[in-house]
């Protein structure tokens, strides 16, 4: 289960090496948005050196790249996925074909995930086609950039982006793909990332990407099923091995009719938790 | 030079240091209370009071540092020492500041050539490094001062102390007046066993809010124009980190203290200044409000996350020494349960059931520590004087849970060393090592090793901790000193635990 993936900006050395002590479930080294145009090229030479010299056990690496040309000079086996910004299906494809063609030829041990980074307009309106290539195991809202397109300012309500959250999770979930939140850039307001965090768990998103790692601890608690959920899951599947001995098809839990999706999200709200 | 039982080379004929219980089989023999009389005298200046008192070359003074880093009495006998150009002075302040720069000129010219402190940072701690003061520096710990000057072995014949406000009888505080510091904890071994005793403040009024001093022990009052700055007290930040480093080294503090089962009713804790320790504090209150627990004291430097504790019923009282900012000065001079302790009653060895010895859990820092556990709060990676052990050993030693936090890897230096540069606490006093990437446990503490074996703490032993250190930044280069021995890190029993060289 993936619930937080941090930002971590490639040209900064001190931030990588303690990448890995912090609880987010996947670290996303940026090598766009994050490293100024002047520092782009050390940031790749940086990064190729940390991951060949430190080895991030039990965590996702994920690498946001500036074009696909770069995942040639940084294919790495530590390297869980890329993060492809402005994707639309015709990038994506081609990113598919690179990985495929690099997998071959390294003899991995795992195929690369890619996750399509959703900002644009086009790509928001896209985002089922977007959802179905098979590489693609998940889609990430990119708000700001987006609200920059809709000429928009990012509020904490996030009304300017409703339209485009939902896009994103009713494609991401059209396919059994991660839905992945934007991140709250307000790194000091820990109540606004509450609300925001809220806003999209209650709407249908199972992550949120952050940018800095006080954001995590908050993020995890909240894709996390609550004390009360787990509760009543529980009972619910002792309820339903009751009924199965008993034959019945349908019963009631603390006075509710529980049917088949009920058991269902019972059943993933567990497994969650065993995770 | 002789070798100690941690193999630290100490010059003889000094006492080497045994182990942290040896004190248990000395004696204490303290020498008798001053018999002041009672009556005190107004002098018009320090200089005047010079004269009277016939202050002269080799003579020991001693000061306290209840303003730390705003306090400006030091200075301003200084001066005097310069003016009358007194030689070869003792000082024994009970710790440096930055603020006493104009103590380096002084040093440099013989007019003092001895220090006894617990603590020494600045242009005199740089000063001392590099060989400037004749004779030796002498580290002692809050505790191992009191004991020190109740035993005679640090005999002051002129206390100077500085107070916020007195009365005219010469009874005095630290709250009232216009520049208020707090609790005068360390005053007291001074006040009692000083051969003469002088008060100095900014502010005589008729009637105190709170007698801390009783004028029976004070010889001489001088009023000067300003006795310290409030705001110096202050010891770094007041707010909360946001590190996020520090932040789970925090997070992961409370919750070994919680794995412990140590967060329940009746709980004492102590935690430093500084910005780790209100976030241990903050974390600590958010468990101790959500479950209802009322701890019996915090003590320590009080600082104003612990009054926050303490005013919501978190903890039944506080014990201070002295005040780390200001919230905690307002909380001492209005809060009844807000009490007052002095340097003896908090960690002197041989003082009957010390406050230390009534911890349960305290939070301590570390420059380096060694793979056995023992812990330089003294000096830098580069030998250079820059602290010292304050209360640390003394309240390492008498805590039943001590705790270590610090970064794994500060600025591409690893705090765990195969050796360290100097040994300010003995390992066999340090319980737990808690690091961003793991929580070491003393193997001493077997009983620690087997509570936490299922829990779900990051557990590793310190030689793992170090060989991830060593993978980040590489084995640093032991930084070389040179053979003169400038200073002595006196244990709290007074023996020696470990020496300061030159730099």
């Amino acid at each position: 289960m993936i619930r937080s993936l941090l930002f971590i900006p490639a040209n900064h050395p001190g931030m990588m090496q303690n990448a890995d002590i912090f609880n987010a479930d996947a670290v996303i080294f940026d090598l766009e948005d994050g490293v100024i145009a002047s520092e782009k090229d050390a940031a790749k030479d940086l990064l190729v050196s940390f991951l060949n010299h430190f080895h991030m056990q039990h965590k996702k690496i994920i690498i946001r790249i500036n074009n696909i040309d770069e995942v040639q000079t940084i294919i790495h086996p530590f390297i869980h996925g890329f993060l492809l910004p402005k994707a639309d299906e015709a990038s994506l494809l081609l990113l598919d074909k690179t990985l495929t063609s690099l997998e071959k030829k390294m003899k991995f041990d795992h195929l690369f995930h890619v996750i399509a980074l959703i900002e644009t307009p086009e790509s928001v309106l896209n985002a089922l086609n977007i959802a179905k290539i098979p590489r693609v195991t998940g889609l990430l809202l990119g708000a700001e950039d987006l609200a920059t397109h809709l000429g928009v300012s990012r509020t904490l309500e996030g009304r300017e982006i409703e339209f485009a959250r939902n896009m994103v999770i009713y494609a991401a979930k059209a396919y059994q793909k991660n839905a992945i939140d934007t991140p709250y850039t307000d790194v000091n307001n820990i109540n606004g990332l509450k609300q925001d965090t809220f806003n999209a768990k209650n709407i249908g998103m199972n992550a949120k990407a952050c940018i800095h790692p006080n954001q995590i601890d908050t993020i995890n608690e909240i894709f996390m099923p609550t004390q009360e959920e787990i509760d009543f899951a529980r009972k619910i599947m002792i309820a339903k091995e009751k009924a199965d001995l008993d034959g019945l098809g349908a019963f009631s839990v603390d006075g509710k009719m529980i049917d088949q999706p009920i058991i269902l999200r019972a059943k993933h709200i567990l497994e969650k938790i065993k995770d | 030079m002789i070798l100690n039982r941690l193999n630290r080379k100490i010059p003889s004929p000094y006492k080497p240091f045994i182990s942290d219980d040896a004190f248990l089989q000395d004696t204490y023999k303290p020498i008798p209370k001053q018999n002041h009389k009672g009556i005190v005298k107004t002098v018009d200046s320090i200089s005047t009071l010079f004269d009277i008192l016939k202050i002269k070359d080799g003579m020991t003074l001693s000061f306290h540092h209840h303003y730390r880093n705003g306090d400006l009495l030091l200075n301003k006998v200084l001066e005097v020492i310069k003016q009358k150009n007194i030689k070869n002075l003792t000082l024994a302040p009970s710790a440096i500041f930055p603020v006493h720069e104009p103590l380096v000129e002084l040093i440099k010219a013989k007019n003092v050539d001895k220090i006894y402190t617990n603590y020494v940072n600045g242009p005199v701690a740089e000063a001392i490094s590099h060989g400037h003061l004749k004779d030796l520096l002498i580290m002692d710990t809050h505790g191992g001062r009191a004991r020190a000057i109740e035993t005679g072995e640090i005999k002051i014949d002129v206390a100077f102390i500085a107070v916020s406000a007195a009365d005219k009888m010469g009874n005095a505080n630290g709250i009232d007046g216009i520049h208020p510091c707090g609790p005068l904890g360390y005053i007291y071994p001074d006040l009692y066993h000083a051969k003469h005793t002088v008060v100095v403040t900014d502010t005589i009024l008729d009637a105190l809010s709170k007698n801390e001093i009783s004028h029976e022990f004070v010889d001489y009052i001088i009023k000067i124009d300003q006795i310290g700055l409030s705001t110096g007290i202050e010891s770094g930040t007041t707010q909360m980190t946001r590190d996020p480093i520090q932040l789970k080294i925090a997070k992961d503090t409370v919750s070994l203290i919680d794995t412990l089962g140590l967060i329940k009713n009746k709980m004492s804790f102590q935690t430093g200044a500084g910005s780790t320790s209100i976030a241990v504090s903050h974390f600590l209150k958010d468990i101790m409000q959500t479950r209802s627990i009322k701890g019996s004291f915090a003590s320590g430097g009080i600082t104003a996350s612990l009054v926050d504790m303490h005013e919501a019923g978190l903890f039944e009282k506080l014990y201070d020494v002295q005040s780390f900012d200001l919230t905690a000065v307002k909380s001492f001079k209005k809060n009844d349960q807000h009490l007052l302790m002095d340097a003896s009653m908090y960690a002197n060895p041989f003082y009957n059931e010390n406050v230390a010895s009534k911890l349960d859990i305290v939070i301590l820092g570390a420059t380096e520590i060694d793979l056995n556990f023992n812990v330089n709060v003294t000096t830098s990676s580069t030998h250079k004087l820059m602290g010292g052990s304050g209360g640390h050993s003394d309240t390492a030693y008498e805590s039943k849970l001590t705790i270590i936090t610090t970064n794994l890897v500060k600025s591409r230096i690893p705090s765990i060393r195969k050796h360290i540069q100097t040994i300010s606490t003995p390992g066999s006093s340090i319980d737990v090592l808690v690091t961003e990437r793991g929580i070491a446990i003393n193997p001493k503490r077997a009983d620690l090793i087997q509570r936490l074996k299922s829990s779900k703490l990051n557990i590793k032993t310190i030689d793992e901790l170090y060989q991830m250190s060593l993978d980040i930044a590489g084995e640093p280069e032991f930084y070389p000193h040179k053979d003169r021995v400038v200073g002595l890190i006196r244990y709290r029993d007074g023996s020696i635990i470990d020496s300061i060289y030159e730099v």
